[in-house]
Parts: C-alpha cells; sequence; structure tokens
C-alpha cells in the first residue's frame, strides 16, 4: 500500500461518534405490525377516525406492494414482524414548556451538542427534538406564533390544526407513492409541522433533531411543510442514533407544499449509525422526500450532506407545477467502510419558464457503493424549461464502487438541459503540492475533500455548514489514499 | 445486462413456433435450444422492463408484423440497381445477404485476402466461436436471432492482413407471403495486426412492414484495428433490432460509426467488451430523424483490464413527432486501473411533438481512473442564427448550416471519402428538406 494509501485509510477510520444510548422509560407498541397496532399507534396519539382511515388504508395498500429492487443496494430482508413500530419516552404528564421536560432526555440532547434550552442558545433556531417515535420538545414557539408560524410536533398540529393537516397530508407524498411512503404512512407516529402563513418570513431557522435510541425499533416520522404565498423558511434536519449490531429501520416522508412566490429551503446532515468497521449494524434509511412549487415563483431548494447510514435510499425531489418555479438539489454524499448509498433526485418540470439545478458531490471510500440515480422530466407544456445537473463522484481506495444512473426525459423542444458527469480520485499530485506548502497529507485530503464539496456546503446554512465540514472530515478520517 | 422477469411470452411463442430449431452441426442445435430457453424464460421485453423502458419493440411487432416467419431469397438480387452508384462508387469487396441469407454467389471473396464461410461449413474450432461474443442470454433479440438465423457468415481477417479496400456488406430485404422477418448473422475475425473497414448496408427493396433482427460478433486480435459503418436507412415501415457485441484485445482498437436516418423503429445494441491494456472502442453515433421515427440506441463498455480507453459521441437532430433514445452504459471493474472513458450525447429538439430519453450511465469500481460524461439538449443558438441572417443568409440556410455543422463531427468519423460524401448528401437532403 502507497502511503498515501496509508494516510487515506487512517483517515476514513475514526469512529461514530454519537454511538451511546441512554436507558429511559419509554413506553412501547407490542412487536409486529397488523391493524391493531396501527389502531394501538392511532389511540395512543388520540387521533380523529379521518387519521386512522388514512392510515388503515395506507396499511393495506402497503400489503399488496413488494419492497423494490431496482436501487443499487443490497441489504438482508427486513422482516417487518419483527420491529416495533411505537417506542416513547415516558412522560408523566405533557410539558407546557421546556422546563417541564424530564432532564433525562433533555440531556441526551446536549450530549449530541444540542441544548434545547431556549435561553442558552445564542442563536435562534427554534428545534423540534424527536426521540425515537415522538416529539419531546420544541423550542421558541411562542416567539413564532406570534408571526402566526405553526412549528410544533405532527401529533400536536393533528389536535390543533385538523383542518391543515387534512388539506395538506399526503398530497405531495400519496399515502400509496411507494413501498416506504405507504408504510409510513401506515404507522408514523410524529415528526415536525410546520407551517408559514401569507407574507411571513420566517426569522429564525426551523430544525428538527432526530434521536433513534430504544433497539429494536423502527423509526417512521413524517414531516409536513406548507409555505403559503410569499413567504419563507429555511428549515434544518439532524439526525443520529446509538451504535447497535443490528440493522434498524428509518423510513420517513417529508412533504413540503410552497405556494405562490414562497420560497423553502430544507437541509438535512444525516448521520445515522453507519455501522462498524466490519459492516455490522447501521440504520437503513429509506427516506421519501417531495416538495412540490404548486405556486408561480415558487422555489424549493433541497441540500443534503449524508454520511451515516448503512443502506440509504433517498432522493429528495421537486415537482415544478406553477410558472417560473424554481427547484435545487445540493448533495454531497459520502460513503465509507460497507456503506451503501443510493442516492439522488427527480426535477418534474410542468409550470412554464421552470428552472431546476442538481449539484451532487459522491465519495465513497473503504469498501462502499455510492451511486446517484437522478431522473430530469421536462413535461410537454414546460415551455423554457432549464436544467443544469453536475454529479461528480469521488474514489479513494481501489475496493470502492461510483456509479451514476441519470435519466432525462424531454418532451419539449423548447428545453435547454445539461448534464456532466465525472469521476476521478484524488491525485498524488494535489497531495503532494499540498505537503510541499507544508500541509500534511490528511489535512491535505480534507482540504481537498471540502474543496471538492463546497459547492454543495456553501448552501448550508452556517451553523450546519460548520458541522458539516467536521462531519466530512471526520466520516472519511483514516481513508485518505 | 440483465434480463428482466417482465414479458411478453405470447409473442415469443409466436416467434418460437415459427421457426422449428433446423438441423445442423450439434454444436448449433445445442446453442439454438439454449436461444429457446433463454426466449421461452425472458420473452419479449415489454416497456416495463428497465432496458426497453421507452422502446416499446414488441408492441411494435406485435402490431405490425401479421407473419413470423422468413421470406423467401429474392430472384435476381444482381439486376437490383438500388445504390448502385454508391457501391461503384466506393469500390470494396461486396458482401450480399439476400434476406438474411449470405449470397455466395454474388460475394466477392478475393483469394488470399479473407476467408468467407457459411456457418454450417466451419470447421469444429470455429464454429465455438459463434454465440460466445453476443450471447443469447444477454437480451430477448439476441436470443431471438439465434434461435432463428438459418444461416450466418463468418469473415476472417488473416493476421496481419491490411485491407486497403473496404468490405461492403450489403443486406437485400423483401417480405413476401412467407413472412417478413429477417435474421441476418455475423461473425467477424481480425487476425493480429490486421486492419479493415466494413460498411454495412441495408437495402429494402419495397415499401411492406419488415422486421430485421441481426447479430454480429467481432473478434478483433491484438494490434488489430477496425473501423465499422453502418447506414439505416430504410422506409417509415422497418423495424430493426441489431445486436453487436465486440471482443478487443490489446492494443486493438474498434471504432463503430452509425448513422440513423429513416426507419419505423429502430434499436441498436452495441456492446464492447475491452478485454485487455491499451485497447480502444470508439462509438460514434448520429440520428436524424423525422415523421414518427423512433431510434434507439443502447450502448454498453466494459473495461476489464487497466490502461484502456472508450470515446463515445451520439449526436440527434429530431423533428416531428419522432423520438430519440439513448442509454450509454460505462463499467470500469476494479482492477481497470488508468482507464480512460468519456461519453457524450447531444440532442437538438426542432419541434414541439419530439421526445428525447437519455440515460448516460457511468458503473465506476476503480478509483484511479478519469471518467465523465456529458449530455445536453437544446435549441439552435439564436445568436448564431442572426450573425448568419445579419450577413444576408435565409433563415432556412442559416438553420441549415447550423445543423449541419452539429452532425458534422460524428460525419467525420468517416474515413472513406465516397462513403463519405453519399451519408454527407443524405444529411444535406435531410436537413435542407423536412427541417
Amino acid at each position: 500500500m502507497s502511503k498515501d494509501n496509508e494516510i487515506l485509510e487512517e483517515f476514513t477510520s475514526k469512529e461514530y461518534e454519537h454511538g451511546w444510548s441512554v436507558n429511559y422509560e419509554a413506553d412501547e407498541a407490542p412487536v409486529g405490525l397488523n391493524e391493531d397496532i396501527i389502531r394501538w399507534i392511532s389511540s395512543k396519539k388520540e387521533e380523529p377516525q379521518w387519521l386512522l382511515d388514512w392510515r388503515l388504508k395506507a396499511f393495506r395498500h402497503w400489503e399488496k406492494m413488494e419492497e423494490p429492487t431496482w436501487p443499487n443496494v443490497s441489504y438482508p430482508k427486513i422482516d417487518y414482524q419483527s420491529l416495533r413500530y411505537y417506542s416513547a419516552p415516558k412522560q408523566k404528564s405533557k410539558p407546557k414548556s421546556i422546563d417541564e421536560i424530564d432532564p433525562e432526555l433533555l440531556k441526551i440532547y446536549e450530549r449530541l451538542g444540542i441544548s434545547l434550552n431556549e435561553q442558552k442558545r445564542l442563536q435562534g433556531i427554534a428545534v423540534d427534538a424527536v426521540l425515537d417515535s415522538v416529539s419531546v420538545g420544541t423550542t421558541f414557539k411562542d416567539t413564532l406564533s406570534k408571526l402566526g408560524v405553526v412549528f410544533c410536533s405532527f401529533s400536536e398540529a393533528v389536535k390543533e390544526h385538523p383542518e391543515l393537516v387534512k388539506k395538506y397530508l399526503g398530497s405531495v407524498v400519496p399515502a400509496t407513492d411507494n413501498y416506504f411512503a405507504a408504510l409510513n404512512s401506515a404507522v408514523f407516529s410524529d415528526g415536525s409541522f410546520c407551517y408559514i402563513p401569507k407574507g411571513v418570513r420566517c426569522p429564525m431557522e426551523l430544525s428538527t433533531y432526530f434521536r433513534i435510541n430504544a433497539a429494536n425499533t423502527g423509526q417512521f416520522e413524517r414531516t409536513l411543510i406548507i409555505a403559503e404565498d410569499k413567504s419563507y423558511v429555511s428549515y434544518l434536519e439532524g439526525c443520529t442514533a446509538p451504535q447497535r449490531d443490528e440493522n434498524q429501520l428509518h423510513a420517513a416522508v417529508v412533504e413540503i407544499y410552497a405556494a405562490e412566490n414562497a420560497e423553502v429551503k430544507y437541509s438535512t446532515v444525516q448521520n445515522w449509525f453507519p455501522g462498524d468497521k466490519n459492516g455490522k449494524g447501521g440504520i437503513y434509511n429509506f427516506v421519501t422526500k417531495r416538495g412540490i412549487c404548486a405556486g408561480d415563483y415558487s422555489k424549493i431548494s433541497w441540500t443534503q450532506v449524508e454520511t451515516g447510514s448503512a443502506v440509504t435510499w433517498k432522493y429528495p425531489s421537486c415537482i415544478l407545477k406553477g410558472d417560473h418555479s424554481i427547484g435545487e438539489f445540493y448533495s454531497v454524499a459520502v460513503t465509507n467502510n460497507y456503506q451503501q448509498a443510493d442516492t439522488g433526485t427527480k426535477m418534474i418540470h410542468i409550470g412554464k419558464n421552470t428552472k431546476s439545478r442538481i449539484v451532487s458531490k459522491g465519495i465513497s471510500a473503504g469498501k462502499s457503493q455510492n451511486s446517484y440515480r437522478g431522473q430530469v422530466q421536462i413535461m410537454k407544456r414546460a415551455v423554457n424549461a432549464r436544467n443544469f445537473s453536475q454529479c461528480d463522484s469521488l474514489l479513494m481506495g481501489n475496493n470502492c464502487g461510483a456509479h451514476t444512473f441519470p435519466y432525462i426525459d424531454i418532451h419539449n423542444s423548447t428545453a435547454q438541459v445539461e448534464h456532466e458527469a465525472t469521476t476521478s480520485k484524488i491525485g498524488e499530485d494535489q497531495i503532494f503540492y499540498c505537503n510541499q506548502r507544508g500541509i500534511d497529507s490528511e489535512d491535505a485530503v480534507a482540504l481537498i475533500v471540502n474543496g471538492y464539496a463546497k459547492e454543495v456546503l456553501n448552501q448550508l446554512p452556517m451553523e450546519f455548514a460548520v458541522e458539516a465540514q467536521k462531519l466530512l472530515a471526520l466520516t472519511l478520517e483514516g481513508s485518505v489514499g | 445486462m440483465t434480463l428482466s422477469l417482465k414479458k411478453d411470452h405470447k409473442l415469443a411463442d409466436l416467434f418460437l413456433q415459427a421457426k422449428p430449431e433446423s438441423a445442423g452441426p450439434k454444436f448449433f442445435s445445442d446453442l439454438k435450444s439454449k436461444a429457446r430457453l433463454v426466449l421461452e424464460e425472458v420473452g419479449f421485453p415489454t416497456v416495463k422492463a428497465e432496458e426497453y423502458k421507452y422502446t416499446n419493440i414488441s408492441k411494435k411487432i406485435a402490431d405490425s408484423i401479421e407473419n413470423p416467419g422468413s421470406p423467401s431469397p429474392i430472384s435476381n438480387l444482381e439486376k437490383v440497381e438500388a445504390l448502385r452508384d454508391l457501391l461503384d462508387s466506393i469500390d470494396g469487396y461486396q458482401i450480399i445477404t439476400n434476406n438474411g441469407i449470405p449470397e455466395e454467389a454474388l460475394s466477392d471473396s478475393p483469394e488470399g485476402l479473407f476467408g468467407l464461410h457459411h456457418f454450417t461449413d466451419l470447421d469444429a474450432s470455429a464454429i465455438q466461436e459463434i454465440g460466445q461474443i453476443e450471447k443469447p442470454e444477454n437480451d430477448a433479440f439476441s436470443a431471438l436471432n439465434t434461435f432463428s438465423f438459418s444461416q450466418g457468415l463468418r469473415i476472417d481477417i488473416p493476421d496481419g492482413k491490411i485491407l486497403k479496400k473496404p468490405l461492403v456488406m450489403v443486406h437485400y430485404v423483401r417480405a413476401d407471403e412467407n413472412g417478413a422477418c429477417v435474421y441476418p448473422r455475423i461473425f467477424i475475425n481480425a487476425g493480429k495486426n490486421s486492419q479493415a473497414s466494413v460498411i454495412e448496408l441495408t437495402v429494402f427493396l419495397n415499401d411492406e412492414t419488415v422486421f430485421v433482427n441481426s447479430v454480429s460478433e467481432w473478434a478483433v486480435a491484438e494490434n488489430a484495428h477496425i473501423r465499422h459503418y453502418k447506414l439505416q436507412d430504410g422506409n417509415k415501415n422497418t423495424l430493426e433490432v441489431h445486436n453487436t457485441g465486440a471482443n478487443i484485445h490489446k492494443d486493438a482498437t474498434l471504432t463503430s460509426v452509425v448513422l440513423s436516418l429513416e426507419a419505423g423503429m429502430i434499436r441498436n445494441n452495441l456492446s464492447i467488451d475491452l478485454n485487455a491494456s491499451n485497447c480502444e472502442g470508439n462509438m460514434y453515433g448520429l440520428y436524424l430523424l423525422n415523421g414518427k421515427t423512433h431510434v434507439d440506441n443502447h450502448t454498453n463498455v466494459d473495461h476489464t483490464q487497466p490502461h484502456s480507453q472508450s470515446n463515445e459521441l451520439y449526436k440527434g437532430i429530431l423533428a416531428d413527432h419522432s423520438r430519440g433514445v439513448f442509454n450509454g452504459k460505462i463499467f470500469v471493474r476494479q482492477i481497470a486501473q488508468k482507464t480512460n472513458a468519456f461519453q457524450q450525447n447531444n440532442n437538438i429538439l426542432l419541434s414541439e411533438d419530439a421526445t428525447v430519453n437519455t440515460k448516460p450511465q457511468l458503473e465506476i469500481w476503480a478509483d484511479d481512473v478519469k471518467c465523465s460524461h456529458g449530455c445536453t439538449t437544446g435549441q439552435l443558438d439564436e445568436e448564431a442564427l442572426f450573425y448568419m441572417r445579419a450577413r444576408g443568409m435565409s433563415k432556412e440556410s442559416a438553420r441549415a448550416l447550423l445543423l449541419y455543422a452539429f452532425a458534422g463531427e460524428v460525419l467525420e468519423k468517416i474515413s472513406i471519402e465516397p462513403f463519405k460524401k453519399y451519408c454527407e448528401k443524405l444529411v444535406h437532403e435531410r436537413l435542407g428538406g423536412s427541417y
């Protein structure tokens, strides 16, 4: 092995730092999945009848569906009957403010570096913290509600704003959309709900932090973001999970609805437990994310930094229905050891003068497989649609793979579509150049990788960008070569 | 390529019944039974099969081919005047097939330059190579050809032989009351250090619906350099599926240029295995389509050894209701370090109703490689048009000139002057006429 292979090796082999778990008393559903479990979850959450019916419909459809096999990933068959579909920390009574939340739970989040204590925060970020299946607390609620912004857990939204939930739930990702979306629709436990009224520019970043704690539990949360006319919101999502030997399933759904002139920016730093060095354990991250630019001049922007999960299967998409609407997708996907990622986006151009931009940067190291799968579709009435896609792959070491599957379907002659992709490795000359200037090889790799991913990292809100940069360095630690 | 489970069995059965397994050397009957098994298992692909997602050729065949049998040989072929001028100007060695069956009497076989053999006349070792490069299990239509061809042609270019004149392969096709399905089958073996150019033309003698399903296999030995040109200019009733497989050895090159103009529906599967170091595969294609013509180019390059190179450029201009499909796969295996692979697909849509589906695909397992692909779809540059208009050119000729320049990048890959001139003329007519 050459010298820089050694450095790469060292650089990419750093362990997962959020691998701990905490014991707390939990309220759990029995293991298994059937209509009774769904009724149990629904009654536990005191849901109205229409939502239960919606869940059951999704479940009945799910039973008829087959797990998709087209993604470029392989994992042992999941036994859906051996999972637990609901686990919630026991809280004596519903907390009215952050002060009433069980200090044990707060500690979990503090350990993750996310303080739910409003006063201590320097930056104004409102956080909805979701532990296993339920939301444990949402900060800055009052400040936000003064502006009319609704930011709360999904269960709360069902109780307090049923008309909104009923109107938009499943409008972007129908309950029967795909296998995992159907499963999520049937059993989703909680998640975040966000409503930005007309003309409001949300003054702070909204954030959800997902944490899986319990073992043998699947996490199924559902996020719904509604941005009314001329509103703006930037939304962050973070996630971690304990280090366990068995695989855990995470099948979430995110729906975004952007009305006329609205802009939604959704950023994810995904850091689920990726499994250990030998590929044991880790999260199966099968997520459906989709936004619709329903109104004219609306904009949805997805930014994701994917570093965790054993298997990732995720295609944040934009349906550009409104005229002049814009969809963006910026992604850095890093895979190491035995991780597998099949991720990308779909841009469906329906409206006139719609624009989309895709920047995807894949980095594979160790024995991992990293795939970009994307679709750009220009419908017949999408006059003057414009798309630019760039998907680059960086390979570190010769045991990993990079794959690109772009689908480009054009039905309109005025469309202008460009797609480009490259695959390369970090050149010995580039590392040598840095060495000459006194930068050691490990820092050089971090520098080059960060430079490579910069176009995407620049899209992240500042606090996240710092975290993401560190995370990139961490994930790749020990894989320089 | 994996076979999909989504299948159309009824159609496959129809074709299987149309051709009883012919007798012949044992090897053939074994190969044909294998092809039958494949076809029985996978059937004809429907649009649910990933590889045929945009090209529903099975339905087209089911709808327009009434008789799955093969037509009988055309008589008086020597009197056919079509393409006579072109053939005279190229002055190559002609190799003729008559409704898919090699026509020995009309083909040139100059002593010592190359060998021409019917499959049934081959010796045991030569026959074993048939169906090994383009395997029936690769594709349902490859299996269909393997099952259905009744005679194939093997061309051997001896070691060290440099052919000054091109081989011109002309397939004459005419449907009759016996059927409308034609199955040309070619195996070309280019010996070490040999060089040759092959031009492949198909002449449709009437406008009746025909289905041409060909398989050609290319074994390109060390340091051999082969150029292959294919002109697809039939009529709106032709359905064509061509499977071309090539196996390239050390220091060898294969360059393939496919020009598609007129057809009902064409599917070209081109797959090149770069099985040694320092070998090169070049794939170029140009499709200028109008009416309801549908052309699908699937290419597959497999880099299995270090230091090999592939270049790919496919360009399309689509008018009316036509549809262009491109799927380019590049595989770089783990040991194939220092691979260079480039792939590009550019399309211009001229009408509201034209469609492009393109999928440039890279699958890479080696880290020290340079691979890229690019793909664009757009219109003519308004500013360039304005520039020419400002200099007194009519709108039509300015457009034609720009389109011609776009197409020219592929046309210039043709190195046989008379053939290039002919193709240029066809392209000119296309661009000046309906566009």
